[in-house]
Formats: structure tokens, C-alpha cells, sequence
């Protein structure tokens, strides 16, 4: 990227439809190692020629064009978080590649024996594809390096490739890859154990800051979003549910929605109550999105509500602040003598309680699907064709199985960019709604939610409650830790997202801590959202950890550091668990960029903040002023993260930034309830996003460590909430142990 | 139903819509242009800005019949003559967009602040662009990318005086 001004002309979209048949493949993976393939118009077909036998179906992550045009493949999907664009930097820093001559296109289909995993969540999707990636740029590199050593008869230890070209150092001469490419394709693929990859210091593309692969169609509107799936023959389509999950269909007005203007049908549904899957529900097929949204409020539906869900969040409130016991009948870590510790008259105690609501995921496009079911004749078989934006295409075939039956040669599966997902696109309720409609009507039919749909019948961060109290010493250290959630359980089990792990910090490595779980049943779906359990944890950890300095008259960051203990691995070898090294790295780089200690102005403050989540190590320090009306104005967030070595510094920042935001607009005023099952807000009005006024700067400080990279599309986010609570208390000495602020008082 | 007639990226079209069809719809379902973005349907979050006769308003809170007559433009619209506007240019320089479903909106938001002012500040930024949101929280970048496009509007007005 630049600043300088380099107009592209929107008809150059046209040129990036390439045209793959043109197109020599290079690399993929498979058990024997990397083949390659040609599908070059005068060369040998592949599969007549004897090195290349079976070469042509195995998986190619690059092709090479006659051009020298370069296309890498993206595997896992794209939602915001840049894996479309940072996977293929891997690719092209080892293969050598100049970025500009390289075009990404999403794979077309999915196939985990060709491509490996292509589903993308828990910020490892970097780390998971690291080494898969690597491997596919360094075989390009290495034909490439063979083709040049043919051409310019050199040796090919002595080559090597850059920008493109490989070429001779000593004696600066040098082929193109487009001069090679011909050549190229013929060399033998290299044994995956001989492949040399590039040291750190020699990364020409990795660590760079590189705009999105999509940036252009992005700004032109010509993105490839699932909600835009235009099919020929396409109807679109609406899916009206029980207000309450777990609702059965009774009857419904279908006759008079059928005579609604612009309604083709309506069905009545039966579901396999699996809310992931298909629940029962009046389906409607139209002319237009507008017309399947008018008639669906018109629907009358009588819902058998014996099964359904009474959840009421002041209920779960209730519940909660009824419990006194510091420690809970679920033991999720304990260590030491935290009872003697506790009842050591020596020692003081500092107790707290905190509470946190549900959350929706708010992804600005809704949830949709586009199914064309396309029934078998004469002996063939039944085939179903989805656009469908996820986070997980392979698991949809599982669904696609066991729901309909059908295998995977019997499915085509475009996956499609999504506007926001944050763990929501992880089930497929949506899909099956669609297929069912495209079955019964014979048409495709893009299925597409309401905003009102996409709260009511979101799968919620799930809402809760937690006791901390800490032992304190006589040397104002503290020596015991325990923590006591109130949890959500659904099915026996509990729920995602609620409560804490063992992995936790401080629980993870404290050495006197207990870390227990009430749990109590609520039916409201629930899933991952940003972060999940982190992203509440942290609040109320890094929250209490700065109420025992307040109450000890210690320095937060000083306590924080001696709470980590001795620079060291929790876990040797293992990089998701925490080094309580690097975590003392960021706090200390955090507060230093901070300049934490410094005299503040009456009503401003700094607040600190360190959470350890998805292998990331991340401290954040919140400057803050809040005026005699609680306006609350955050003016900067500055950040340090170690997440070793980063891939694309833009996207990197991006994520950063979003996250903090993102953190700050879910703690100010976000808060979804429900009473007898029905969740009660239902649009923006009832639940608003942060707007741009009150978006802080956001500074961010990466260590570059030489441990593996991991993502950083959600650690970001769990630290800003605690950070923001500690510097409205320095500014004002008012503690905030209640998520949303605009219930407090305060506003933006 | 009626039949209207729509000028829309400076082309005419002729449809039949429900008089209540909001333009939004008109525009993704009957005509076929997708760049505009529905968010939620009561005017909340900016995703379906488009420009009636060079005024930002949400295509969702307008009826299509409500538009007849009147210049409208969509993202798709933006880039005049193949040429990307100064705007879309900067952001993609700046890689502003994460999901990139907002972004159409926040564009053409920016574009007619910069119609109207051309030297924009913080504050008028946060003004003009206070009806658009962003779930990923790319704020910062759109400020960023509001100034630097201002700057470069800034020189090709000087270059050409």
C-alpha cells in the first residue's frame, strides 16, 4: 500500500476474472507430496503424461499463468478477519512471488483432502496453515529454481527467487517466472522433507502492510457477499420461527399469506428441532426480499409452546445474587490451600461481584443462504447447489448428510465472503431453512433474515454472573484467588461460552487458586461471539485484580507482575498456553507507550488491563475522561501484543482496532434480555452500535517474537473492557462491575 | 403495484413495484444493483446509503416510488466513467474495509461530505458520518481515509486552478 495515487479503472475487475483453463497449476498437496498439473492448451494432457499420472485432480493452492500472472487459492473462508489475503502472503513470500502479479480466488469448492482445513475460527487459522502454506509457496519456489537452473544451465543451489525472477548473484543473470513457467511445470515436485524454508530476515512480503485481495470490489459494490447471490430462475424466501426457541408449528394463515402481492408460496415446515439444523417454521417464497419481509408479518402462527423456552434474564438475576457461597459445586481448577489461606486470620479478604449480559453478534449482514435443490432424474441423483457464507464449509457437509442425505459428490458448495461473523456463521439453520424452500418450490432461493430475525434467533454471547475474592498478606501480596461463576447449562452440559477454563488467567498460574461453576438452565441459544468466555472473564478478572490494587494502595501493573511469577511456559512446548514472560513483555511495553504513572487531570484516567487468550499476549491501557454527567469520552487505547511474527501489519492493525472498538461498543450499551423466552429487543434502536464520534485511537505496539504466529481476530477485544472499567475509576473512584455502562449512568 | 420510472447511475429504468417498496429493494431485487447494503430496514445503520440528487439518504426509509424523478446514484455509480472515484482509490490504499459490508454506505457518506466540504475536520467527519455503522470498528481508517481523499481533492483542485 501506498498514499501515493494510483487510479485503477473499474473495468480491470473484468481482468481479474481469470480465466483458469489458461492457466498452468503448480503445486498441491496430497499424501505422496506436491504435484503439479498443466493445463496448458499445447502441452501433454497430465494425465497422459507418465510423471504427472493422477496429477490433475490433487488440490493446487498456485497456478502460474503463460502471462506470469500468478493465482493463489484461498481455502478457508473469508469474514472480515483477512486470512483471503494473509495465507496467500505465506504462499508467495516462499514461492518467491512479486504480490503484485498475484490474484487470489476463493477455492471453488470444498475438499478437505485437497486443501486441508477450510474452516476458520478460534484465531488459530494463521497458525493452523502456517506451515500447509509455507510448504505450497516453497514448492513453486523450487520448480521455479529447477526451470532456471535448465535455462540458464547454473547451478541451482546458486539461485535464487525474488520479485518473480530467479536469478544467479554472482553473476546477475536471471530468468522471469513468466520466462520459466513453461519449463517449470515439468520439474520434478520436491519431497516435502526437502523443502528449505525462508528465515526471518529474509521475508520480503510477510510483515508488510498489504490491502485486502477483495479491497477493490469492496469499494465498487461488486463484493461477493452471500446476501448478493443472484441465481437465474431465483426466488427470494423467508423463514418465520417460534418466538420462543423450541416452539412447534401448529397452523398458520398460509392461504392468505399466499395472496400477499409479490408471494409466489408459503409452506408449513416440520423441523427436526435441532435449532442449528431446522426448527418448524412458515416458509414463504416471493418476488423480492421486500415481499417475503411484508407477508412474514402477516403470518399467524399457533405455536405448541410446551418445550419452548421461559427464560427471563431478571430470573437468572435473581438466581444469581440469591447464591452466597464464594465457591461453587463445580470445580474447574484448584490448587493449594485456598481454604486455609482464606481463613488465616492474617490474611485480609477483598470480595467482589460482577455481572455481564447476553450479547448479539450484530454481523451487518444478516444471516442467508441461496440453495438450488435440484432433484435426480432418470437415475441420476439428487443434487443441491448452496451460496452459503460460514465459517465452515466441511461441516455443512456433514449437515448436508445427515440431514437430506446427500453426499458430497451431490453438493456444490460456493463459499461466500461474509459480512460479519464473529462465531455466529457457525451453524446452518439458515441453509436448511433455504434448501427446504428451494425443494418445495423446484426454484434457488436466496433466504435472507430480517435484521428483527437475526437478533430474535441469534445464538447469544451468553450472559452471567461471577464472585472473585482474593487473600491478602500482611506485605499487600496476594496469596489466594477464587473465583466462583454463575454459569449457564443447556442440555447437561454447559454452555458455550460460559464461565472460565482451566487456562485462565490468573487461575492458569497462580498458585494458591480455586476456580468453581454454579450452573442453572437456560434455554436462550447461546454460542461463540468474539473471544468466547474470554471476552467476559477478562472483565471480571483484570477488573478485580485492580480492585485489590486500589485496596492494597499498590501499583496495578506491579501487582499484575507479580502475579505472573517467574518468566516461564505454563505449559513447555505448548503455545496456547500462557508465558507468563511474554505477558510481562506486553504490560511492561503497554504502560511504558502509555506512560502509565503519569499525573492525570481531574476526571481523566488510565486503566490497565492483561488477558492471555488464543495463544495471543495482550495488555491494554485506556485513557479516559468522564465529565459531571458521566459522558464518557475514551480518547486512546494503546495496545501491546505478542503474537509472534505477523503476517500482513495492515490487516494485523485492522483487527486490533476493531477489536478494541468492538469491545468498547459491546460494554457501553449492549445488552440483550429475555422474559418468558422472548428476547425483547429487536433492532438497532433497542440496541446500538458504537458510532464514529466516539471511536478512540487506538495505538498498537506488536513484539515480533520468534514463536509461531497466531491470529489476532479476537484477543484484541477481552482486555478493552477491563481497561476502560479500571480508567473510569481512576477518573472518577466509581467501580464498574455491571456490563452496559448506559445502566450505570454513563453515556458516549 | 405500479410502474415507475427510476434514473439511477445516470440510466433509466422502468419497474413495477409495490407503491411501499422501499428504494433499497428496488435497487438489490428489481433492478440488480447489490452494492447497496440492507442492514436493518429503520434507517439505524447507514448500510443502504445512496445519493439522491447528490444528498445522502437511506434507501431503506424512501420508497422507490418516492425516488421517481430524481437523480440517483449507488456505489456502483460512483465511479464515473470506469475511472474509481478518489475515495474508493483511498480506500483500498488504506485498506479501511474488514468485512466490507458497511463500507459501501460509509463511501458514499464520505462522498457527499466531500461534495459539500472539502476541507472536512475531525468533527465534521464525525457529523457527516455518525449515520453509518461499523460493526468491525474501522473508524479510525474511515477518518483516516476521509482526510487523506480531501488532501488529494485538495491537489488535483490546485493543479487544475
Amino acid at each position: 500500500m501506498s498514499d501515493k495515487l494510483t487510479r485503477s479503472i473499474v473495468r480491470s475487475l473484468q481482468d481479474h476474472k481469470l480465466d483458469r483453463r489458461t492457466f498452468l497449476k503448480l503445486g498441491g498437496i496430497s499424501g505422496a507430496g506436491f504435484v503439479l498439473a498443466s493445463a496448458l492448451p499445447n502441452t501433454t494432457n497430465a494425465a497422459d503424461n507418465p510423471s504427472l499420472v493422477g496429477s490433475v485432480d490433487l488440490n493446487a493452492y498456485v497456478s502460474v499463468g503463460e502471462d506470469g500472472k500468478i493465482v493463489i487459492l484461498s481455502g478457508t473462508p473469508e469474514m472480515g478477519q483477512g486470512i483471503k489475503t494473509s495465507l496467500p502472503m505465506i504462499v508467495a513470500e516462499e514461492m518467491g512471488a512479486n504480490w503484485d502479479d498475484v490474484t487470489v480466488v476463493q477455492t471453488s469448492i470444498v475438499d478437505t483432502d485437497k486443501y486441508g482445513k477450510q474452516g476458520t475460527g478460534g484465531s488459530y487459522t494463521v497458525n493452523a496453515n502456517f506451515n500447509l502454506m509455507r510448504q505450497m509457496g516453497a514448492t513453486a519456489r523450487d520448480m521455479f529454481l529447477s526451470a532456471g537452473a535448465l535455462s540458464m544451465e547454473l547451478p541451482k543451489q546458486e539461485l535464487k527467487a525474488e520479485n518473480s525472477v530467479v536469478f544467479h548473484p554472482s553473476s546477475g543473470q536471471s530468468r522471469t517466472f513468466r520466462e520459466l513457467v513453461a519449463i517449470a511445470y515439468k520439474q520434478p515436485v520436491p519431497a516435502i522433507e526437502d523443502l528449505v524454508f525462508k528465515g526471518r530476515q529474509e521475508y520480503r512480503i510477510i510483515g508488510t502492510a498489504k490491502s485486502q485481495v477483495d479491497s477493490l470490489e469492496i469499494v465498487t459494490g461488486l463484493g461477493d457477499f452471500g446476501i448478493d447471490t443472484r441465481v437465474p430462475g431465483m426466488l427470494y424466501g423467508a423463514y418465520v420461527k417460534s418466538p420462543s426457541v423450541g416452539g412447534k408449528l401448529i397452523s398458520a394463515n398460509i392461504e392468505e399469506i399466499r395472496r400477499e402481492p409479490g408471494i409466489i408460496d408459503a409452506y408449513l415446515i416440520k423441523g427436526n428441532g435441532e435449532p442449528r439444523e431446522l426448527m418448524d417454521g412458515v416458509g414463504i417464497v416471493g418476488t423480492s426480499t421486500w415481499a417475503v419481509f411484508k407477508a412474514k408479518e402477516k403470518v399467524r402462527a399457533r405455536w405448541d409452546e410446551t418445550l419452548a423456552s421461559r427464560d427471563s434474564w431478571t430470573g437468572f438475576k435473581k438466581y444469581a445474587e440469591s447464591i452466597d457461597s464464594s465457591t461453587g459445586d463445580r470445580e474447574v481448577v484448584s490448587r493449594g490451600e485456598v481454604d486455609q489461606v482464606f481463613s488465616d486470620d492474617s490474611n485480609s479478604v477483598i470480595d467482589s461481584f460482577y455481572e455481564f449480559p447476553y450479547v448479539s453478534h450484530m454481523c451487518l449482514e444478516p444471516m442467508n443462504c441461496t440453495a438450488h435443490f435440484k432433484p435426480g432424474t432418470n437415475g441420476s441423483k439428487d443434487h443441491l447447489e448452496v451460496w452459503l457464507p460460514t465459517q465452515n464449509g466441511p461441516r455443512f457437509q456433514t449437515v448436508a448428510e445427515k440431514l437430506y442425505g446427500l453426499s458430497k459428490a451431490q453438493l456444490t458448495i460456493n463459499i461466500k465472503r461474509m459480512g460479519g461473523s464473529f462465531g455466529r456463521r457457525t451453524s446452518f439453520e439458515y441453509a436448511c431453512e433455504a434448501i427446504e424452500l428451494s425443494k418445495r418450490s423446484g426454484k434457488p432461493v436466496n433466504l435472507t433474515w430480517s435484521r428483527e430475525d437475526s437478533i430474535k434467533h441469534d445464538y447469544f454471547r451468553v450472559g452471567g454472573f461471577q464472585k472473585l475474592r482474593a487473600a491478602i498478606n500482611a506485605d499487600n501480596q496476594v496469596v489466594g484467588w477464587e473465583e466462583h461463576a454463575i454459569c449457564v447449562e443447556q442440555k447437561g452440559k454447559l454452555a458455550i461460552g460460559s464461565g472460565f477454563r482451566d487456562g485462565a488467567f490468573p487461575l492458569s498460574n497462580f498458585p494458591t487458586a480455586r476456580g468453581t461453576m454454579t450452573l442453572t438452565e437456560m434455554n436462550t441459544l447461546v454460542g461463540p461471539w468474539r473471544a468466547p468466555w474470554s471476552n467476559t472473564h477478562a472483565f471480571v478478572t483484570q477488573c478485580f485484580i485492580h480492585e485489590i490494587a486500589v485496596a492494597t494502595g499498590r501499583d496495578h501493573a506491579e501487582l499484575l507482575l507479580e502475579m505472573l511469577g517467574e518468566p516461564r511456559w505454563l505449559e513447555e512446548g505448548n503455545i496456547r498456553t500462557m508465558n507468563t514472560g511474554r505477558s510481562a513483555d506486553v504490560i511492561r511495553l503497554a504502560t511504558e507507550k502509555a506512560g502509565w504513572g503519569r499525573e492525570m487531570p481531574a476526571g481523566r484516567g488510565l486503566g490497565l488491563s492483561f488477558y492471555f487468550c488464543h495463544a495471543a499476549h495482550i495488555a491494554e491501557v485506556a485513557e479516559v475522561s468522564v465529565d459531571e454527567n458521566k459522558k464518557l469520552t475514551v480518547h486512546k487505547v494503546t495496545v501491546a501484543v505478542d503474537v509472534g511474527p505477523i503476517v500482513n501489519m495492515s490487516g494485523a492493525l485492522n483487527q486490533v482496532q476493531g477489536s478494541v472498538i468492538d469491545g468498547l461498543s459491546t460494554m457501553v450499551g449492549q445488552k440483550i434480555t429475555m422474559e418468558n423466552g422472548i428476547i425483547e429487543q429487536t433492532n438497532f434502536h433497542q440496541y446500538p452500535v458504537l458510532r464514529i464520534a466516539a471511536a478512540p485511537d487506538v495505538e498498537v505496539h506488536f513484539i515480533q517474537s520468534d514463536n509461531e504466529p497466531t491470529g489476532l481476530g479476537e484477543p484484541g477485544l477481552p482486555p478493552l473492557a477491563p481497561a476502560v472499567a479500571n480508567a473510569i475509576f481512576a477518573a472518577t473512584g466509581e467501580r464498574v462491575r455491571k456490563m452496559p455502562l448506559v445502566e450505570e449512568g454513563f453515556s458516549v | 403495484m405500479s410502474i415507475i420510472k427510476l434514473r439511477v447511475n445516470q440510466e433509466n429504468f422502468e419497474l413495477e413495484v409495490t407503491d411501499d417498496m422501499p428504494l433499497l429493494w428496488a435497487l438489490r431485487d428489481v433492478i440488480g444493483l447489490t452494492g447497496t447494503k440492507y442492514g436493518c430496514g429503520i434507517g439505524q445503520c447507514g448500510a443502504c446509503t445512496v445519493h439522491v440528487n447528490g444528498n445522502p439518504v437511506r434507501s431503506c426509509l424512501m420508497t422507490a416510488a418516492d425516488a421517481e424523478g430524481q437523480e440517483i446514484t449507488t456505489i456502483e455509480g460512483l465511479a464515473a466513467g470506469g475511472e474509481l472515484d478518489i475515495l474508493q482509490q483511498v480506500w483500498i490504499d488504506k485498506d479501511v474495509a474488514q468485512c466490507g459490508y458497511c463500507q459501501a454506505g460509509q463511501i458514499m457518506s464520505a462522498a457527499a461530505l466531500l461534495a459539500s466540504n472539502k476541507k472536512p475536520s475531525d468533527e465534521d467527519i464525525d457529523s457527516a458520518m455518525s449515520g453509518n455503522y461499523c460493526r468491525c470498528g474501522t473508524y479510525i481508517r474511515v477518518r483516516e481515509a476521509i482526510h487523506s481523499a480531501s488532501q488529494f481533492y485538495d491537489a488535483s483542485r490546485e493543479a487544475t486552478s
